[in-house]
């Protein structure tokens, strides 16, 4: 807190030194031309006309959902069992792969610093492609269908899990590892005996939020002819049929509310 | 029976934990380290069953020369030297008996372990141990539902079902209240005397290092620079081995009311009522 | 009581004799099996909806090795114009989506946060929040390339809104457990709800709230790769074109960059989240 005086000597307090103003200030210039120059961007590539019309465009799609054709929900339970399918047995498979690579991502378990990097990239290339891109691949290499979509949220599992998992790997007491390690035990029981017990609720909790967060995604998988409600969806949307559109809303709101419910319930039960 | 020749540890950064250190610890002797914080004590034992690797000199137990040890050979070699820890390191989230079981892990495969499938022998002395340190009623706890005390009992019967020749123990005492340390130590030295155990104690607490060791040695900056009876050990001694201080607590003459006051005076009633009223009834 | 007594005593009697079984997770026998085979019959259940249509697996094989062999040889040149058209529109929806996202989530945050909003603004508020967060950003993103035409504005308008339901969500449960006697202290005063607001609650939330603002600058940009998808600008159009051409080379370059530019946030975002702490 800087205090200078006046020309009269009276002391005058301010947040910050002169300096300290001048970089602020300059700081704040160079953050809005960017977010300027972006905004210029995104305007030259935008057709106006449209946009003028977005109002009356929105009325009209909201006039074309209501009333929801209810009728179409019967329709609905097989993909929506799709979804959920994909969903857990996508979990199931990412956190079977995501748990050795987290053992050996982690500091203080992995056997090699190279072998470390290997399992650090496996995590970042899993986690920087979304689960929609990787739909996209597998339905070019495994045809359309369920199982697209499940390796597709497999592999984006992996990254998440791995990383959040090797944190807490990371995280562990090392006392109890070094304990277990005095008694003449093996690498692998160290590890079952020291580590898995410390890490296990953090695992447990990771996987269920997981689970709820691929809900989400394996809704849309369909978009890309990964299985699902997304299916519908597409072929809803590219027929005009707004009121079946909305059924599938909600029918999406419900079930993400519901997992998200368990969810939370799960993982305050293991906290 | 273990023989230390010449050890030294030099840290990756470039400090010196322990230079130079020769010692060697009969059968059935329990053995204090005392020493200041940062004297080496920790490094000195964790170097001997090589949780430390030792950069130089030799360390043998029996016939077996510890430090060229890897791999197999020096799993086994550590099933022979029981280690208790300052904070108990239970694994908190495992019951008692797993805790104990633990012990025997040098012995048994991955797979037996990974199920707990134990060999019966193995039980049989691990529900042993836990009545010898009297807690066989607490085999089913998980081990952070204990005290302090139950907790380093429950590290005491771990390191005893290794069957060792040996034990190691870093500051059994440090996290304790004085009434359990006295109970922990005296434990450890009947354990030892039973089983004709040899034990080396690293331990802050001069009073207790006198009153139950056979032998104390004193570490200084890495280096022994005392080493003897209980008996031997003087004020000037414990000045070289801690450093400049007032080993008698004579309090100073002009100090000496305020000292006493702290030390001595129970607290009386009078004190407390005045601190009663004023919170209201809490 | 009783029934527990006699079971503990049990098992230390088996244990003296040598017999010791680790205690099982769910002590009910019934209910444990009843998990066992519920779950079996789940897996059996929903394994067998799982269709392979092994001709066009075999097919598609070798595809899949076309497309690990052009990870070894990405092709950035070819088709560099149109990646870089969407590198240029990803970055900008980007930074624009996050700015105005951050911006609109204060004062949804504000009023979705129990212990300083009334309650008719809490419905409100946190019903934006649901809304935003069940959908994923390409749901909301077909629903506003409908509205506002193809083109980036509605990618940074649906990141936009994805962003004020992350944020606000975050921002308001930071809020509504925040030092309350800070706030009161304030309070005390005399100052009004906004002076409050200004000195008793953002110091509190504002070293969180720019780290979160910069996580969700890397979710942003991860997010604009795949609403292109629909229509709504980025580098996901010039992706999903160079898949659905199976030019592999290219889409391998696009997802390199891809992961090159998360690695890149997630380093400085760190970074960042040590200097406001």
């Amino acid at each position: 807190m800087p205090v200078s005086f006046t020309t009269q000597g009276s002391p005058v307090w301010r947040r910050r030194t002169t300096r300290a103003q001048w970089l602020q200030y300059v700081g704040w210039l160079a953050g809005v031309s960017l977010f300027l120059l972006c905004w210029k961007v995104i305007s030259d590539n935008t057709m106006w006309v449209f946009v003028e019309d977005a109002g009356r465009q929105g009325a009209d799609l909201i006039s074309r959902m209501t009333p929801p054709k209810w009728s179409y929900a019967s329709v609905l339970w097989k993909p929506m069992w799709d979804t959920l399918n994909i969903a857990t047995l996508g979990t199931l498979i990412g956190i079977m792969m995501a748990f050795p690579v987290a053992f050996l991502a982690a500091r203080n378990t992995t056997p090699h610093p190279v072998v470390r990097s290997v399992a650090l990239v496996i995590i970042v290339a899993s986690r920087s492609i979304n689960s929609l891109i990787w739909a996209m691949l597998l339905v070019t290499i495994l045809g359309p269908g369920v199982l697209a979509g499940i390796i597709a949220i497999a592999l984006r599992s992996i990254g998440f899990v791995g990383k959040l998992l090797y944190e807490a790997i990371e995280e562990i007491h090392p006392t109890p590892v070094e304990a277990i390690s005095a008694t003449g035990a093996s690498r692998m029981q160290v590890m079952n005996y020291g580590v898995l017990p410390q890490v296990m609720p953090a695992f447990a909790g990771i996987s269920v939020y997981r689970w709820d967060i691929n809900i989400r995604e394996s809704t849309v998988l369909g978009l890309v002819g990964a299985g699902g409600i997304g299916l519908q969806l597409n072929a809803s949307i590219n027929s005009l049929a707004w009121d079946q559109v909305s059924v599938i809303f909600l029918m999406i709101f419900v079930t993400v509310l519901v997992s998200e419910w368990i969810s939370a319930r799960v993982r305050h039960a293991i906290i | 029976m273990l023989t230390l020749s010449g050890v030294g540890k030099r840290y990756p950064t470039g400090d010196r934990a322990l230079t130079d250190i020769e010692l060697t610890l009969p059968k059935g002797q329990v053995m204090a380290l005392i020493g200041p914080s940062g004297a080496g004590k920790s490094t000195l034992i964790r170097c001997v069953n090589r949780l430390v690797e030792p950069t130089q000199g030799s360390i043998r137990l029996e016939d077996t020369e510890l430090t060229k040890l890897s791999g197999h050979k020096l799993r086994h070699a550590r099933r022979s030297m029981g280690m208790i820890f300052q904070e108990y390191a239970l694994v908190d989230r495992l019951t008692v008996m797993e805790n104990v079981l633990s012990g025997q892990l040098g012995y048994v495969g991955f797979w037996r372990s990974f199920l707990r499938r134990y060999p019966q022998e193995a039980v049989v002395e691990a529900f042993r141990l836990l009545e010898r340190v009297g807690l066989p009623h607490a085999i089913d706890k998980r081990a952070d539902a204990l005290s302090g005390g139950q907790r380093q009992r429950v590290g005491i019967a771990r390191a005893l079902l290794q069957s060792p020749k040996l034990l190691l123990v870093d500051e059994p005492t440090a996290s304790l209240d004085p009434k359990t340390s006295r109970q922990i130590m005296r434990l450890i030295r009947e354990l030892c005397a039973e089983r004709d155990l040899a034990a080396i104690i690293n331990i802050h607490d001069v009073a207790l290092a006198r009153q139950f060791a056979d032998r104390i040695v004193g570490l200084r900056a890495g280096e022994i620079v005392f080493d003897g009876q209980p008996s031997e050990l003087t004020g000037e001694i414990l000045t070289t081995i801690y450093g400049e201080e007032d080993w008698d607590t004579t309090p100073e003459p002009m100090d000496e009311e305020e000292a006493v006051v702290k030390a001595v005076r129970p607290v009386q009633p009078h004190d407390v009522l005045p601190a009663l009223v004023a919170g209201g009834a809490r | 009581m009783n029934a527990a007594d006699t079971l503990a005593e049990r098992r230390q009697q088996a244990a003296k004799a040598g017999h010791w079984k680790r205690l099982p997770l769910i002590q009910d026998t019934r209910l444990r099996w009843g998990i066992a085979i519920g779950s079996v019959v789940y897996l059996v259940l929903a394994l067998s909806t799982v269709q392979v249509n092994w001709a066009r697996v075999a097919e598609g094989a070798g595809r899949a090795v076309n497309f690990l062999g052009a990870f070894m040889q990405p092709d950035f040149v070819s088709r560099q114009n149109d990646i870089i058209n969407g590198l240029q529109e990803s970055l900008t929806m980007t930074l624009t989506s996050t700015v105005i996202g951050v911006l609109l989530a204060i004062p949804v945050g504000l009023g979705a946060a129990r212990n300083i909003s009334p309650l008719p603004i809490y419905f409100v508020c946190r019903s934006i929040i649901a809304v935003s967060r069940t959908f994923q950003e390409i749901i909301i993103a077909i629903l506003f390339v409908v509205m506002f035409g193809f083109g980036p504005l509605a990618g940074m308008i649906t990141l936009a809104f994805a962003t004020i339901g992350f944020m606000a969500k975050l921002l308001a449960e930071d809020i509504e457990d925040l030092d309350w006697r800070q706030v009161e202290a304030v309070r005390a005063t005399g100052a009004s709800w906004l002076q409050t607001i200004n000195q008793a609650v953002q110091p509190q939330v504002m070293p969180r709230l720019i780290g979160l603002s910069v996580y969700r600058l890397d979710i942003n940009f991860r997010e604009s790769a795949v609403i292109g998808i629909v229509g709504a600008g980025g580098i996901g159009a010039t992706l999903n074109t160079s898949i659905s051409r199976y030019e592999y080379d290219t889409s391998a370059a696009i997802l390199l960059i891809i992961i090159a530019i998360v690695l890149l946030c997630e380093y400085s975002s760190s970074h960042v989240r040590r200097w406001t702490q």
